[in-house]
């Protein structure tokens, strides 16, 4: 288990040395995105639409944060993870075609994400669920919002971070996955769980 | 007199409490939790989850950005002096505490996709009425019910040669399943009734209890330790990291069913269980779950 600092964007020679277990702090600009924006950004990319912002070697957060406008300026509140496993569906396209490179969210993802991170050298890592107001404190500004549109939990935020975590790579770009792993030990447990309500 | 405008504010005040601080019995078992796990992994994530409650109360932040979908339980005497009034005020009272916390918008045209922006829409805020014959009182709570956490909730009908033991199978199943995605460790309600419906309501009402409280009919205490020490087995940790504390209590109510049937309902809740009670009478309003605020703000009008 080593621990890393980075600061966006990274290249892919940075992020392969990543391994599940590693630690890591991320500096500099954090993008956002949730279902309704993997799935507008995509959609822009198959019709050749530029992207509002460049994702290549930058960090992707699944979070629909609480914000507060304040004059011209947004603030974040809150802003812990959202659950991973909905952008499944999306997100080894959204690696493939956008060039990012540290996926962050919680709960973990798919073996279909797992080949995308081995393929282009990319990392998911892991923020603890929940801890909206500590993950708010790293935020230091919003740089812009983009697609508010889509309402404010959906939208693309673009913010300056310092010392984001600390996060914890779950797969890695040998393709390995830890939430994969768990389960199977997980499973073997089934049986004793049983006998305990009664069951065979 | 209780006026309108004034149980307006102190439930706006309540919801917004509940966004910020976790009641004590949920805090008390995160830190015993934090405290026996020997897992070093899974220890940082109890601590991060610790840090965390802290930050949210000395910033007045909402501890978890999905501020969750609102659902009031109302418990009210049919001599209640604002009874009639009651769903206006509640409507008021969560755009104020959206406004003012702020929370997170999170009610979404099922049609169109689009938010509402103050988490008032069709059917939302959702309330769930028990009216209390020759009382003049009322008892109002909130439950911030996050997403991630509600994505494994179900409600099935089974067999009921299947019996008990095959109803709390499919808890341990859907708790296998869910792994990290509800933010565990969870707190388990389980509703054991004749219909689907009946049994999920009873599962969901089952999360308001109190960590450690158990059902009053002794049977069903025995199964609620059973099935919280059977849903620990699994191991899956905080967050799935690995560890002893999966879920944090198991609470289970039961129906009479029906004789063909077996109904089972499952609602899971992440181990940030926002909930908050106040009480109300012809002149006093009086917080239950968040005390602090009786201090605060003096208990009476």
């Amino acid at each position: 288990m080593t621990e890393y600092h980075f600061k966006t964007p990274v290249s892919e020679e940075k992020t392969r040395k990543l391994r599940v277990g590693d630690v890591l702090f991320i500096s500099g600009t954090l993008l956002t995105a949730r279902d309704s924006g993997h799935e507008r950004a995509l959609k822009y990319l198959r019709e050749g639409k530029p992207l509002p912002v460049d994702f290549s070697g930058m960090a992707l957060y699944h979070v629909g944060p609480v914000v507060k406008k304040e004059g011209d300026k947004w603030r974040i509140i809150s802003a812990g993870p959202t659950t991973s496993a909905r952008l499944e569906m999306y997100e080894a396209d959204f690696i493939e075609k956008t060039g990012v490179k540290i996926i962050i969210g919680k709960g973990g993802m798919g073996s279909k994400t797992a080949e995308a991170c081995k393929r282009f050298g990319a990392v998911y890592a892991i923020f603890t669920g929940g801890a909206g107001a500590l993950a708010a404190k790293a935020v230091e500004e919003v740089i812009k919002v983009e697609w508010l549109d889509l309402g404010v939990p959906e939208a693309l935020w673009v913010m300056k971070v310092r010392e984001f975590g600390p996060l914890t790579v779950v797969i890695d770009s040998t393709g390995e996955n830890f939430y994969e792993k768990m389960r199977k030990q997980v499973e073997g447990k089934l049986k004793k769980a049983y006998s305990i309500i009664g069951l065979e | 007199m209780i006026s309108e405008e004034t149980l307006t504010e102190k439930i706006a005040r309540m919801v917004s409490t509940a966004a910020i601080y976790l009641p004590d019995d949920v805090k008390e078992a995160l830190k015993k939790a934090y405290e026996k796990e020997d897992n070093p992994v899974a220890k940082n994530v109890f601590k991060s989850i610790l840090d965390n409650i802290k930050v949210a109360e000395e910033e007045k932040r909402p501890l978890c950005q999905d501020t969750g979908t609102l659902i009031y339980y109302i418990n009210a005497g049919e001599n209640f002096h604002l009874l009639g009034k009651l769903p206006n005020i509640i409507k008021k009272a969560t755009i104020e505490a959206t406004a003012s916390t702020p929370l997170r918008p999170n009610a979404v045209d099922m049609i169109t996709g689009k938010n509402s922006g103050n988490n008032i829409g069709e059917r939302i805020p959702w309330i769930e009425w028990e009216i209390t014959p020759e009382s003049e009182e009322a008892e109002i709570t909130v439950m911030l019910k996050g997403g991630g956490s509600e994505a494994p909730s179900l409600a099935k009908t089974i067999a009921p040669g299947l019996g008990i033991k095959g109803a709390l199978k499919i808890a341990i199943d859907d708790v296998f399943e869910a792994g990290a995605k509800p933010c565990p460790p969870v707190t388990v309600g389980v509703g054991l009734g004749p219909t689907g419906d009946i049994a999920m309501k009873l599962a969901k009402k089952a999360l308001l209890r109190p960590i450690g409280d158990r059902n009053p009919r002794k049977e069903v205490a025995e199964l609620e330790d059973k099935l919280l020490k059977a849903l620990n087995a699994l191991g899956w940790g905080p967050h799935g990291v690995g560890g002893s504390t999966t879920a944090l209590d198991a609470h289970i109510e039961i129906a009479h069913r029906h004789p063909a049937t077996l109904a089972v309902g499952v609602a899971t809740n992440c181990w940030a269980s926002r909930r908050s009670t106040l009480k109300v009478t012809k002149n006093k309003v009086e917080f239950l779950t968040h005390k602090f605020l009786n201090r605060e703000e003096g208990a009476t009008s």
